[in-house]
């Protein structure tokens, strides 16, 4: 009986053959190929890269294969094997503006230089389950016409501005100064609060999706209210650039494909700065549209104290937000609950029948003295 | 129950840098323990890796265990007492799979022992090192949430709010309501959550010839007691901290003297009361038939 209780190496063992059995299913059915799954679940894919913190599609594609569809547990993965991995130096910030997009759209201005351009999108689709693809060999149902309607929009490399730099040069919005101070790296040095806001974006971009979508809503709700305007989102590849010490110059060294979302918030001034709108920013890797758009919600509202504003919201607290939009520590801090806890229960077992001895010894002598 | 003699390197897993973290990361936990050891009960922040164990389930444990072994240390893992719980098992293979090092259940054998909510029963000795898995390492966590708050609490030795919170708990309760994580003050200057072990447990940390280190993973936060440090346990002078006592002995061992779980042993509710240290019990139920 003692034996039960307490857990034993045999039972791990099982435990993990058991979770094998389940995680292959039937196998009359062949099994899912890292391959297919990076092909055919590519948002998926998006989802565990940017949350793991690791642009590397075929190892969220193995993760998402091997945590058996759990995005939580493959991006736990992924993030365990990212930790192990030296870090050899750092990029040249990205260049959004020489994006090769697939998707730019912005909901400010009806027309703009570089033009708006739908892509591949979920958007003004019927969620009409598409029955045609139970069929497992007819072609997928919009294949067949994605050629000509994007093709003559599609983009072409040449520079595409920004929305939010075409507003700055009028002076509409506020810039986002580069300092060119050291970034702070969150995986290297833990947050120290107050943070700055290069350590905030590194949070969220790591941050549950769902956890920042929920923040983001209700700022739009009441809770931190700042009035955004999607300003911009565009998906695509950039170039990735790192300049090597030995070597003095920049150098490509491949191509990676992000999501970059910029929200035009509500205006600011004061008695010697004329009105100006602010913004919020999000970049997520892969094509992760939702997650972008909540991130630069919650990066404004979490700019709060910087404009003055009195923050009383939960999406403006930044030690409430950052400190639990992990959703690899706090899966796993809820997931201990699961550990045995005998020894502190143990401890409170004792003090509970003391209080209630106590507590019945107290109504005992009220009785006598009645 | 028989210790297990992992040997030399032939059960490693020549993937991963050994005990898994590469040596620069160990390099800088080293170096946040040497400030944790030399500011007792003061927590250092640092900078925390992802674990292939979840947090929650002693990554803090498990990166300063990785920083402080070596290839002839000897590691034992504990949680709840018990060498043979799961987690302390998936720990322990943990580290003979990226470490090879030899494992013990033998308290007095190890060189390094990682735990979860307890300290053995038999006493500590020099040259041995505690490692202790921390959930919340911010003893006013529940009094004060906001980091910033509790860290200039700390800095000015600002603790009048958890004497009020067990001042509470006597007006409240008659006793001071806490039975585990019961906050003590290291050399008189900090004020630190021994993470979660039973209060029977905190007088095993005062002036223990073994260093006490304590890692917070998820947190990331450490921190230390150097060997024979004063840890006092908080209390008043006319409510002094108090030990648990039970009214039974161990059912399998008989010892009167060491912590007591409680099993539920048949459908009826049958109690049954037996040692959480396995390591303890085992021994003491050998000497006793030996002695037979």
């Amino acid at each position: 009986m003692y034996v039960a209780v307490k857990g034993g190496e045999k039972a791990i063992d099982n435990a993990h053959a058991l979770l094998a059995e389940t995680r292959r299913g039937d196998v009359s059915v062949p099994a899912l190929s890292v391959r297919q799954i990076q092909q055919q679940l590519p948002f998926a894919v998006s989802r565990v890269m940017t949350e793991g913190s690791l642009f590397d599609p075929e190892l969220a594609a193995l993760a998402i294969k091997q945590a058996g569809g759990d995005l939580p547990e493959a991006i736990f993965l992924l993030r365990a094997y990212r930790t192990t991995l030296e870090r050899f130096a750092a990029t040249v910030p990205l260049d959004t503006t020489r994006m090769l997009r697939d998707r730019r759209i912005s909901a400010a201005f009806k027309d703009l230089p570089g033009g708006q351009l739908l892509g591949p999108t979920f958007d003004y689709t019927h969620r009409l389950l598409d029955f045609s693809l139970l069929d497992e060999d007819a072609p997928a149902h919009g294949a067949q016409h994605a050629t000509a309607a994007g093709e003559g929009d599609a983009a072409d490399a040449a520079a595409c501005p920004r929305v939010v730099d075409m507003l700055a040069q009028e002076g509409l919005l506020g810039l986002d100064d580069d300092h060119g101070e050291d970034v702070p790296d969150i995986t290297r040095e833990p947050l120290d609060f107050p943070t700055r806001r290069e350590q905030r974006l590194q949070a969220l971009a790591r941050g549950d999706e769902g956890f920042l979508l929920a923040l983001g809503y209700s700022t739009q709700r009441g809770y931190g209210r700042n009035h955004p305007f999607a300003g911009e989102i565009r998906i695509g590849s950039v170039e990735v650039w790192i300049e090597p010490e030995e070597l003095g110059f920049a150098v490509p060294v491949g191509d990676i494909e992000v999501t970059e979302c910029e929200m035009i918030n509500q205006f600011v001034g004061s008695r010697d700065q004329p009105p100006q709108f602010t913004r919020g920013y999000g970049l997520a890797f892969g094509y992760a549209e939702r997650k972008a758009m909540a991130m630069a919600l919650v990066d404004r509202a979490l700019r709060a104290s910087e404009f003055n504003e009195s923050i009383d919201s939960p999406a403006q607290q930044e030690e409430f937000v950052l400190m639990h939009s992990d959703s690899v520590e706090a899966a796993g801090f809820v997931s201990h609950l699961k550990l045995p806890h005998y020894v502190d229960f143990q401890s409170e077992l004792d003090l509970i029948r003391r209080l209630r001895k106590d507590f019945a010894q107290s109504v005992q002598a009220e009785k006598e003295k009645a | 129950m028989s210790t297990h003699e992992h040997t030399g390197d032939a059960a490693r897993d020549g993937g991963y840098n050994f005990a898994y973290l590469d040596e620069q990361t160990k390099r800088s936990l080293r170096r946040g323990l040497l400030k944790a050891v030399a500011i007792p009960g003061y927590q250092v922040p640092f900078g925390g890796r992802e674990m292939p164990l979840p947090y929650g389930w002693g990554t803090g444990g498990m990166q300063v265990t990785a920083a402080v072994l070596g290839q002839d240390d000897v590691l034992k893992v504990i949680d709840q007492g018990a060498d043979d719980t799961t987690n302390a098992v998936s720990i322990r293979r943990f580290f003979v799979r990226t470490a090879g090092v030899q494992t013990t259940e033998r308290t007095e054998e190890a060189t390094v022992i990682q735990t979860r909510h307890r300290i053995p029963e038999i006493p500590l000795k020099s040259g041995q090192i505690m490692v202790f898995q921390v959930p919340i390492p911010e003893p006013l966590r529940f009094i004060e949430p906001s980091d910033s708050e509790t860290r200039t609490m700390h800095a000015l030795n600002d603790y009048g709010v958890m004497h009020v919170k067990l001042y509470e708990d006597i007006a409240t309760y008659g006793h001071i309501a806490t039975t585990y994580a019961y906050p003590v003050m290291v050399d008189g200057r900090y004020v630190m959550d021994p993470s979660p072990i039973p209060k029977f447990d905190n007088p095993k940390l005062a002036m223990s010839p073994a260093l006490m280190l304590f890692g917070a993973g998820r947190e990331k936060r450490l921190y230390a007691l150097p060997p024979h440090t004063p840890v006092v346990s908080l209390d008043f002078e006319d409510h002094p901290f108090e030990l648990p006592t039970w009214e039974h002995c161990c059912a399998f061992c008989g010892s009167t003297t060491s912590y007591l779980d409680e099993l539920i042993v048949d459908d009826q509710g049958t109690r049954q009361f037996v040692c959480s240290d396995t390591d303890y019990c085992s021994r003491n139920s050998a000497l006793q038939e030996a002695a037979q």
